[in-house]
Parts: C-alpha cells; sequence; structure tokens
C-alpha cells in the first residue's frame, strides 16, 4: 500500500476514507488513550453513522479526520487514508498544513455543531458562504454571487438573505447557512457533527433529507456523529457505535439496530424512548462491563 | 384523580419589540394568546411545541416569574396573578420549576448543600438540623450522596447536575413541579434514568408535572395529557394516547410525522425476515 500512496493513484478498490487502527492521545500523558484502536471505513455515496454518548470520543474522531485536533493532543498511532478520484491516494495524518488546507473545505467538509456559536457574527453570511469558494477554486465577481445564490437556494434560504448578518437568521435557518457553506466546493466527503440536535423536531426533518438528497445528488461520502438513534434509523447505510473511545460495534443499519450484538448497542437502544410508547423505558445499564471485565482479568489469571 | 389543581384560563402576553429603521416603530408580538390548560392532580400535562410557540412563555406566566397581559391562574381555586408579593411567596413553596440547563440554572458559587437547602432558608422550614437532614434525604432520593453537599457545582456531570435541580426543586415537598425541558441537554443514555427518577417521584410525593418538551418520543413516555402549541396559541390538547393516534389538526400531524426514526420500522422489517 505504501507503494500506492507513492505513486499517488487513484484505487477504485480503496474505500472513499479508512481508518485504520486510529488513536488519540494527550500529548502529556500519552498512555491515556481518548480514542483507541478505531477503525472503520465509509466508501462515496454512504453515510456512516457514529453514535455514542458524551465523552466516548466522536467528535475527537472527526476532527482528526479534518486534521484539526487541538494542540495538545496527537494521533499517537493509525492512519487515515483519502481517496479521491482527482488526487489519489491520500494519508491524511501524514500531510502538512498547507497540505491539509488545500484539502479542508474543498474536499471535505465539515457541519460543525452548533449554529449559533460557529458562524462569524460580523461578517454576511453571503460573504462567509463564499469564503471557500474563493479560496479554493478562485471564484470571484457576479459568478461568485451567482453561485452563492444558488447554494441558499438548494439548501431553502431565498437568495435576498446573503446580505444578512447571523444574528438575523432563526436556528434553523442558521445550521443551513451551515451546511449550504460546508458544500459549497462540493466536497466528497461531507463530515456532520451533531448537525440537528439544537434543533426543532420539523426542521431537524427537513435539514435531514436536504443531506440525504444532496448526498444522493453528488455522491458524497457522509460521517454522521449523533447520540439520536431515531436520526441514525432514517439516514445511516452503516453505524458504528462507540463507549469510551474503542468501537464496540460496527455494521450495516439493519444489523447494529435490528440484531445488535454488544451488551451495551443492547442497552443504549434500550433506553431510547419510542413514539408508540409500547417499549418500556429502561435506564442504560452497565452490568455487562462488570462481567467482561471480571472474565478479562481471569482470563490474565489463567494465562 | 380528576380534580384540578392547576388552571389556566384565557391568559394573553404581549412583547412589546421595536422594529422599523433604527427601531423607532413598535411592534407586538402575541406569545401567549387566549391559552387554557388545566393539569390535573397527580398526572403529567406535556406541553409542546416548535421553538417560539410561547412553551417557556407559558411555564413563567404560570408560576408569576413573568407578569400576565389578561387572565387568571387558579392554584387550588387561589387566583394566583391577584396575589401580592408576601402572599405569592407563600404559595410558591407549592409551585417549583427544574430548569433546562443544568450548567447555566446553578449558581457557580454556592455548594450543593446551599443550593438545595436555599428553598428552606427562605422559607424558614425547621431549625439548621432539620434543615440539614431533609437536604441529605432529597440528595440521596435523587441518587446523590451525603458528601456531595460540600461540592461545587462544576464537579458535577451534566446528569448528575439536572439531579441536583430536581433536589432543590422537590425539598420543599412542592405539590406542582413545571419542568422546562428538563431533559433535552442530556445524553440518551443519562435521558432515560432522569425520566426514570421524575415518574418514580411523581408516585412517592404525589406530584403534578407540567413538562415542556420539544421530544415527543419524551413525551410519549412521560405525560398523561399533552397541549400542543404554535404561535401562542392552542392547537390542540387531550389525552396522550388519543392525540397520539389520531391527530385531529395538521400542525399535531405534521409535528408527528417529523418525529425522527421513522425507517427503524423498516429495519425491523428486515431484521425479521
Amino acid at each position: 500500500m505504501d507503494a500506492d500512496i507513492s505513486v499517488n493513484t487513484y484505487n477504485n478498490a480503496v474505500p472513499l476514507l479508512q481508518l485504520s487502527h486510529v488513536s488519540i492521545t494527550p500529548k502529556k500523558a500519552p498512555h491515556r488513550q481518548l480514542v483507541k484502536d478505531v477503525s472503520f471505513t465509509i466508501d462515496a455515496g454512504k453515510t456512516t453513522c457514529v453514535v455514542g454518548e458524551s465523552g466516548s470520543g466522536k467528535s475527537l474522531t472527526a476532527l482528526s479526520v479534518m486534521g484539526l485536533l487541538s494542540n495538545q493532543l496527537q494521533l499517537s498511532a493509525g492512519e487515515i487514508v483519502f481517496n479521491d478520484d482527482s488526487s489519489g491516494i491520500q494519508v491524511l495524518n501524514q500531510l502538512s498544513e498547507i497540505e491539509l488546507q488545500k484539502i479542508r473545505g474543498a474536499k471535505i467538509a465539515m457541519i460543525f455543531q452548533e449554529p449559533m456559536t460557529s458562524l462569524n457574527p460580523v461578517l454576511t453570511v453571503g460573504y462567509q458562504i463564499g469564503e471557500s469558494l474563493t479560496t479554493h477554486l478562485g471564484m470571484k465577481g457576479n459568478a461568485l454571487e451567482a453561485k452563492i445564490a444558488s447554494l441558499l437556494g438548494m439548501v431553502g434560504i431565498p437568495a435576498s438573505r446573503a446580505n444578512s448578518y447571523p444574528d438575523e437568521l432563526s436556528g434553523g435557518q442558521r445550521q443551513r447557512v451551515m451546511i449550504a457553506m460546508s458544500i459549497a466546493c462540493e466536497p466528497r466527503l461531507l463530515i456532520a457533527d451533531e448537525p440537528t440536535t439544537a434543533l426543532d423536531v420539523t426542521v431537524q426533518a427537513q435539514i435531514l433529507k436536504l443531506l440525504a438528497e444532496l448526498k444522493s445528488r453528488m455522491n458524497m461520502g457522509m460521517l454522521f456523529i449523533t447520540h439520536d438513534f431515531g436520526v441514525v434509523a432514517d439516514i445511516a447505510d452503516d453505524v458504528v457505535v462507540m463507549f469510551r473511545g474503542e468501537i464496540v460495534e460496527s455494521g450495516s443499519k439493519a444489523q447494529v439496530l435490528g440484531s445488535p450484538q454488544h451488551p451495551y448497542t443492547q442497552a443504549l437502544l434500550a433506553c431510547v424512548p419510542d413514539a408508540e410508547g409500547k417499549k418500556a423505558l429502561k435506564p442504560i445499564d452497565y452490568a455487562w462491563l462488570n462481567e467482561a471485565e471480571s472474565t478479562q482479568s481471569m482470563a490474565q489469571q489463567n494465562g | 384523580m380528576s380534580e384540578v389543581i392547576l388552571a389556566a384560563n384565557h391568559l394573553v402576553k404581549t412583547y412589546t419589540q421595536r422594529s422599523g429603521r433604527f427601531g423607532f416603530g413598535t411592534s407586538v408580538v402575541r406569545a401567549l394568546d387566549d391559552v387554557s390548560i388545566q393539569l390535573r392532580a397527580g398526572t403529567t400535562l406535556a406541553v409542546v411545541g416548535e421553538s417560539g410557540s410561547g412553551k417557556s412563555t407559558l411555564a413563567r406566566c404560570l408560576l408569576q416569574l413573568q407578569s400576565l397581559d389578561s387572565g387568571e391562574v387558579l392554584f387550588e381555586g387561589q387566583d394566583l396573578s391577584k396575589l401580592d408579593a408576601p402572599a405569592l411567596r407563600t404559595v410558591r413553596k407549592n409551585l417549583q420549576m427544574v430548569f433546562q440547563d443544568p450548567f447555566a440554572s446553578l449558581n457557580p458559587r454556592m455548594r450543593v448543600g446551599e443550593l438545595v437547602g436555599e428553598g428552606l432558608l427562605i422559607h424558614g422550614l425547621g431549625s439548621r438540623a432539620e434543615q440539614r437532614q431533609k437536604v441529605v434525604a432529597m440528595l440521596k432520593r435523587v441518587g446523590l450522596s451525603e458528601s456531595d453537599m460540600q461540592k461545587y457545582p462544576h464537579e458535577f456531570s451534566g446528569g448528575q447536575r439536572q439531579r441536583i435541580g430536581i433536589a432543590r426543586a422537590l425539598v420543599l415537598q412542592p405539590r406542582v413541579v413545571v419542568c422546562d425541558e428538563p431533559v433535552s441537554a442530556l445524553d440518551v443514555s443519562i435521558q432515560a434514568q432522569i425520566l426514570l427518577l421524575l415518574k418514580e417521584l411523581q408516585q412517592e410525593m404525589a406530584l403534578s408535572y407540567i413538562f415542556i418538551s420539544h421530544d415527543l418520543r419524551v413525551v410519549r413516555h412521560i405525560a398523561d395529557d399533552i397541549v400542543v402549541m404554535h404561535g401562542g396559541k392552542v392547537v390542540e390538547q387531550g389525552r396522550v394516547v388519543e392525540i397520539y393516534e389520531q391527530p385531529q389538526q395538521a400542525y399535531t400531524q405534521n409535528l408527528l410525522a417529523a418525529i425522527p426514526g421513522h425507517g427503524r420500522v423498516n429495519v425491523e422489517r428486515i431484521s425479521n425476515v
């Protein structure tokens, strides 16, 4: 595979994004693994959902793909391979900052969690959408304005709002502006970090529908982080369940939601309320953790 | 069961907004537009709607945290909007609130013991020793320990903080508790724990809840009755079971159709094959 990377060629057999054995640790405490040996793949035109509780390492995993980890953290092991038909196979975690900047926004884009805080309050939304178009594609003038208008139209905001400031828009509209920004350069991979958590159900349904449409229209791969199993059931192709920095279960949506194998996935699914009210609500159960630990320690003793 | 403990009749609340060029003009927003609700003793009434529908304004007006333009709030036959401040304070012992954001609603400079015991202090209930005993008992009931009394809010996780908020509201043994989105800031695994805790406490202490939420899946599990609000008006109200099965209004139908997870039905079908 190293040979492939040096010649930088596109390979059909390699998926759009491949994380293999990724571990993330604080620089000052390399023995503390915040993300531990995480591997999964995303194919073009497919959505992989990463689910887990807060602190399970979902967001860190996403940030590591973009090379946006905080200075105090490091990718201690593993590699992140991005395979794109125009630029070929690239190992993201070995690229320099300048090379990464060419990919960010153009090939891989990200929608952040909070639409209220992730837009710049002193710039108009039109300017913010156009920024990546100017940087990556060198668009300007009337062409740029037309492109911004069409992007706003795509996410269902009237083009006249391009001159509005973020505080003049509602939460749902701001999130749609974030989506317009991220799809501006037609990225091959979209990373969405809980894009609908802060929104009303009706707006959430619109946004999910919009993302599904864009995904099929642009044959985009999507890494979708959420803790809402309802959302997973609606949009995922594959599901990865994380717990305390590790993947406990992964597979297709039908496998993971329909017949979960791992006790943590079962416990997590059991505490999701359903709209029909047929299921009794259960608090999350960590009993399996003690069992797993005791069998592990027994195995160690025997070994 | 059917005795009404808290009733609101024809509530109207308007906000005046600056508008127009340079804010010289004013426009009036009707946050509550002729809203009437009834809470039966020992049950949970859910108020659902999108943001901006007036749910939180309703909660604040019920507790008289905000003045009303017109209408009356009857608690055990007494009109709260006509009471003066000292009389209202006495009644408020029976009307408590659990707030939405467990990170913003606890004073960061107060210890948990002080936070939970503050209500007892204000209402002058019992001696210091008795107050302390009540606080400890309440903290234990919500799943915290006596040693937590000396800690500050930042030392707790989101779920634990919401437990502190619940302990603070319930230590006064209120009759009615208004919960304003108590679980929307929490992880789904913690959500279930808090919902079950609220349900258990309701049975033990004979509480009546007004439960404000935008998550219709949560409402289905906790509520007996439901009020659907849109644009300051009540669109539809009735028993939860009936409204979820046969929503009459188009707005309610849309809201129910927007619940994520309709895809799961198909998944279950696939896995059964």
